[in-house]
């Protein structure tokens, strides 16, 4: 099998994809001449041209808008967020605009269209730049949540995201660009709402996704493996719609549940995987459901303070060490 | 006609049973005779057969809960019959049962009639238990008191650890309590009726029975010498063991002064020798008897010796298979230990601990050569049996032991 980057492997998606459709377009800043501030759209402009490869001015609010336009009218836009913390000035867009007009209008204007880009922190870019904004866009009825964790995933996700046919969050990670993995040959799509069991195990379900996942939980379960604690580890891959079906059969089966996000606790996506778990699994729960996340605080500058803050090794382990009974 | 089902005393020493598994449901139909109940006692589990006929129309105590002897367990009945009289009279019986553990004024319900294992039964049932929500189903389904079990979580919070052993027990015997120890956790763990007796037993023993000790050392190179001769003959595999069971079973019948009982302001000697051997288990140990060992071969101790120990480790020994000894052997000999003592088994007389057989320079005529030694330790009631007497038992025996051959002649 063909061993790609992340990055490539959303290229292949969205080059395949306008190639199959030409209705098919992406806009955003530097996507066409620059090729992407992170290389995603390597080659796209000389392959199809001004026309379907658009550089934006750095108006989010704006482009966003054109964006759900053209889609209403039959188009099929991708529109890039350098961060998706830029997304916060094209929120009332997103949330007002992509995520109601098909309830508002009755059923009339469908707006399929895939917002993608980088999400989450990388490295001491601070406060405003550093933002896990996965369960703001997932509270909205209306839009789908999709989050990859490696480069097959994010390849067969996104060209299913560019054919559905209402609004799709699509989240990326800066630090995850260059980072390799296998991807099938030829063809393949994986369906939004489908979430991957990455390891079988018995004693305790972690849910995890896009880069927490590989880089500090994948690592956890390592260790704990070590102390004989038996790890099965879910990838919902999509944050909405959940596979609630994985989860549960999971949680059914293990009795414990710790949730592993990088976003903040509070009315984050693992609170709400808690309280379904909580409803669907009651009976089967024989600890209190355990969340590791983002400290409470606006994330800090400093190197020492950032890794303090964020989910790291230690804190999964001393999580599923607590669902177990063993601290 | 309606009757109750009433906890039986399966021991001497039984003060309550423990009901492992009820083989019949409520509603289902029960002939004279057919098995009931699986029950544990302090000694071992035994099955308790349906004296009447008729439809199990209740269970009063489901698996996992405690009855004292003669308290009602369940109640047969005809199809259409009115139990209510009995359902009420239950808790209020006048012989020792779980319903002793509630408060007295709380005499309306059954103690554990809730399937749910959520009634609560305790005095302090005002406590909110504290149970996971896995705990509180699997307990639910398995009928098993959650009141009687002690959580090993958060505020002694009861959780799938303190519930697995229970359900393990059923299905794969007492060895699965110990698998589930988790490493570096302490836990608190309800003892079994079995190991209650042990503790009970022991510690009256050692509070009322004045001990004492005399060791000796026996050359056992002719007793291996002897064994090892049986058996190329023998087509079952002698041990030690039978040999020291004889050898004391024809020792004792010289001593009836330590194959005795003392009984306040007598003494009961007795006339055959109903030697004990104990026998370790996970939780504890018991300790089958071999009858008139003066009267049988070694090859029958051997047989009953083999046939004992097997179904002691599995629980099915039945309550006469197991009391009524007048003197115990313990052979720790095989875990390498050179000599100990054991605590006196009331209301026995004396108990006879063994060690190794132990390689070693002894002197021989005068010479330093390598030899096989193995040292007893008696321990007496002093009540009944000196140390002079307790010398000559160990110096006959000894001497048997030292010219097996004998042994073919006691």
């Amino acid at each position: 099998m063909p061993v790609v980057s992340f990055r490539e492997a959303l290229n292949q998606a969205m080059d395949e994809e306008m190639a199959r459709d030409e209705r098919v377009f992406l806009m955003g800043e530097e996507v066409a001449q620059y090729n992407g501030a992170y290389k995603v759209s390597q080659g796209l402009l000389a392959k199809y041209g001004p026309k379907r490869i658009i550089d934006t001015p750095i108006a989010e609010a704006g482009f966003t808008g054109i964006g759900i336009g053209s889609a209403m009218v039959g188009l099929r836009p991708i529109v890039e967020f350098m961060s998706w913390n830029f997304s916060l000035i094209a929120f009332d867009q997103i949330v007002n605009n992509a995520a109601k007009m098909l309830s508002m209008s009755g059923g009339n204007f469908n707006v399929p269209i895939v917002f993608r880009g980088p999400g989450g922190a990388a490295h001491n870019l601070a406060a405003t730049h550093s933002q896990s904004l996965e369960s703001l866009y997932a509270h909205f009825p209306g839009l789908k949540v999709v989050m990859p964790s490696n480069p097959r995933d994010a390849k067969g996700l996104l060209k299913t995201a560019i054919r559905d046919n209402n609004p799709v969050i699509f989240i990326e990670s800066e630090v995850m660009y260059g980072e390799k993995g296998e991807i099938p040959e030829g063809e393949y799509t994986i369906p939004l709402g489908a979430g991957e069991r990455m390891k079988e195990g018995n004693d305790v379900t972690i849910v995890s996704w896009s880069k927490i996942l590989q880089h500090i939980t994948l690592k956890a379960v390592g260790r704990l493996e070590e102390e004989g604690i038996s790890v099965e580890l879910i990838d919902p891959r999509t944050i909405r719609p959940m596979d609630w079906e994985l989860v549960f059969n999971s949680v059914k089966k293990t009795n414990r549940l710790v949730i592993v996000e990088e976003g903040w606790p509070f009315a984050g996506v693992g609170a709400q995987i808690s309280h379904e778990v909580s409803n669907h699994c009651f009976d089967y729960l024989d600890a209190p459901v355990e969340r590791v996340t983002q400290e409470d605080v606006p994330l800090p500058y400093a190197h020492n303070l950032e890794v303090a803050s964020l989910p790291n090794i230690q804190k999964v382990i001393r999580a599923v060490r607590k669902v177990m009974y063993r601290d | 006609m309606a009757t109750n089902i009433l906890m039986p005393k399966l021991s001497d020493t039984m003060s309550e049973g423990l009901i492992l598994k009820w083989l019949k449901n409520e509603g289902d139909k029960v002939k004279q005779g057919e098995t009931l109940v699986e029950i544990e006692s302090d000694k071992a589990d035994m099955e308790l057969e349906a004296y009447d006929s008729g439809i199990l129309r209740k269970i009063l105590v489901p698996a996992g809960g405690k009855a004292g002897i003669g308290a009602p367990i369940g109640i047969i009945a005809g199809a259409n019959e009115d139990i209510s009289n009995m359902l009420e009279a239950a808790p209020s019986t006048p012989l020792r049962s779980v319903t002793l553990e509630r408060s007295p004024d709380d005499s309306k319900t059954p103690a554990a009639v809730s399937p749910a294992g959520l009634q609560r039964t305790s005095a302090d049932s005002n406590e909110l238990l504290k149970a996971s929500p896995l705990a509180k189903r699997l307990a639910g389904e398995n009928k098993i008191e959650l009141r009687s079990i002690t959580g090993s979580g958060p505020q002694g919070r009861i959780i799938k650890r303190d519930i697995e052993p229970l359900l393990g027990r059923k299905k794969s015997g007492p060895a699965a309590i110990l698998t589930n120890i988790t490493p570096g956790g302490s836990r608190t763990v309800e003892l079994s009726l079995i190991r209650k007796t042990i503790a009970k037993r022991m510690q009256e023993s050692k509070q009322t029975v004045p001990h004492f000790y005399v060791t000796v050392e026996i050359d056992m190179e002719p007793a291996m010498a002897f064994r090892e001769q049986l058996n190329t003959v023998a087509e079952s595999k002698i041990s030690f063991s039978d040999l020291l069971v004889k050898a004391a079973a024809g020792t004792l019948m010289h001593h009836p002064n330590v194959n005795a009982s003392y009984l306040g302001n007598t003494v009961r000697q007795f006339g055959e020798a109903h030697i004990a051997v104990a026998v370790a288990l996970d939780e504890g140990l018991v300790t089958p008897v071999i009858r008139n060992c003066e009267q049988k071969t070694i090859l029958q101790i051997n047989a009953e010796l083999l046939d004992l120990a097997e179904r002691a480790r599995n629980r099915k020994l039945k309550p006469e298979e197991y009391q009524g000894a007048t003197f115990t052997i313990s052979n720790l000999g095989m875990f390498g230990v050179d000599d100990f003592v054991a605590i006196v088994n009331p209301p026995e007389g004396a108990i006879l601990a063994v060690g190794s057989i132990v390689e070693k320079p002894v002197v021989k005529q005068g010479q330093i050569v390598i030899g096989h030694t193995m040292k007893v330790t008696l321990s007496s009631d002093h009540r009944i049996i000196d140390g002079a007497v307790a010398a000559r038992f160990l110096k006959d025996l000894k001497s048997l032991l030292e010219k097996p051959a004998a042994l073919m002649l006691v």
